[in-house]
């Protein structure tokens, strides 16, 4: 297989990925998007050799676009553009669960601070603030008083980039400083941990403790029907577990999986290369 | 593994055998995070700060 990595920063997970194709003797490409232009109207040869192009972009903006890009010239990609742009931005993630009616936190979008403060106070205290675009937790807020939220408000208004003035609240769900990550291939999941942390904010990248969970029934059918409202592909969902069943709270289209792989009994860079080379047959035997 | 220099505080960073071009590594003296921008003959920068669209 000739493939293609898009990436910029090498994480644990591209290297990962990586030493596990070559190891495959599989002939690897490392295309850092940095270093290079993409013209709108030629792929240009180096691509056009390459079998299928991993996006492992560290920015969700080059993801959206290179995916598109790659889209665009006919070079099979993994995810789809269709996935970047729908798990990179949060509202647009939310729409597609919400039309699919996979369960989420009670969720609403406004773009004044009049509107956001509305919403916060029928929402009640705690409740969460996070920007449309990002990850590793960074800028969430739970914002504990009215207060604090005509503050934060403000200053997002004040000082942030125009997406900033797009408030994305949701109600905040107790779980003890405990979620769960899927890491799933095309609805089918791969392994699962459980994430606990004294924080709130429960991210590996963050430092929360990491452990396997056994991937029931359940979490296998909401898991595909996930899979299916974004896009599909490679990717990590995040779910927290309520009283009333699981929630899914974010989905995660370049999905780090360093901190699962260390826990799980299923080694996951493998998995996900006899992934790719799934694709890749298809994809051959389709154009053949 | 490979000793390089930091090149911020000039302390010995141990680069693994199998490192990637593009790959972060951590300097354990002064905590700079520096990215390995060459291979043959070893090349390290500073990393770029972290953006507002990076993660997963």
């Amino acid at each position: 297989m000739k493939v293609g990595v898009l990436h910029s920063r090498i994480r644990r997970d591209e290297k990962l990925l990586l030493n596990e194709l070559r190891e495959r003797d599989h002939a690897v490409h490392k295309l850092d998007v940095r270093d290079r232009s993409f013209s709108i109207d030629q792929a240009g040869d180096q691509f056009a050799t390459l079998e299928l192009v991993v996006d492992r972009c560290l920015s969700s903006s080059r993801s959206r676009y290179l995916t598109a890009w790659c889209e665009r010239h006919d070079i099979p990609v993994v995810n789809s553009a269709t996935t970047a742009a729908t798990c990179a931005d949060k509202v647009r993630t939310s729409l597609a669960l919400s039309e699919a009616g996979i369960p989420t936190p009670r969720t609403e979008v406004a773009f004044s601070i009049d509107a956001a403060l509305d919403i916060m106070d029928d929402l009640g205290y705690p409740c969460v603030l996070k920007p449309v675009v990002g990850s590793w937790g960074r800028l969430m807020a739970r914002i504990e008083s009215r207060n604090m939220a005509e503050s934060l408000l403000e200053h997002k208004a004040t000082l942030g980039h125009y997406e900033h003035k797009v408030f994305y609240l949701q109600e905040y769900i107790e779980t003890e400083g405990e979620d769960l990550r899927i890491v799933a291939t095309d609805g089918v999941p791969i392994a699962g941990m459980r994430r606990s942390s004294d924080h709130w904010i429960t991210n590996a990248a963050r430092g929360a403790e990491v452990a396997s969970i056994e991937v029931d029934s359940e979490l296998e059918t909401l898991v595909a029907n996930v899979d299916a409202a974004v896009g599909g592909g490679l990717l990590g969902i995040d779910l927290m577990e309520t009283q009333d069943g699981y929630t899914v709270h974010e989905v995660n289209h370049s999905v780090e999986f360093n901190a699962l792989n260390s826990v799980a009994p299923i080694d996951v860079p493998s998995a996900v290369v006899d992934w790719l080379e799934s694709i890749c047959l298809e994809t051959t035997a389709v154009s053949s | 593994m490979t000793d390089e220099a930091c090149i911020v505080c000039d302390a010995t960073v141990a680069l693994p055998a199998d490192v990637e071009l593009g790959e972060i590594v951590d300097c354990l003296t002064c905590g700079s995070e520096l990215e390995v921008t060459g291979i043959d003959p070893y090349a390290l920068e500073e990393a770029p700060e972290l953006e507002e669209d990076w993660g997963e």
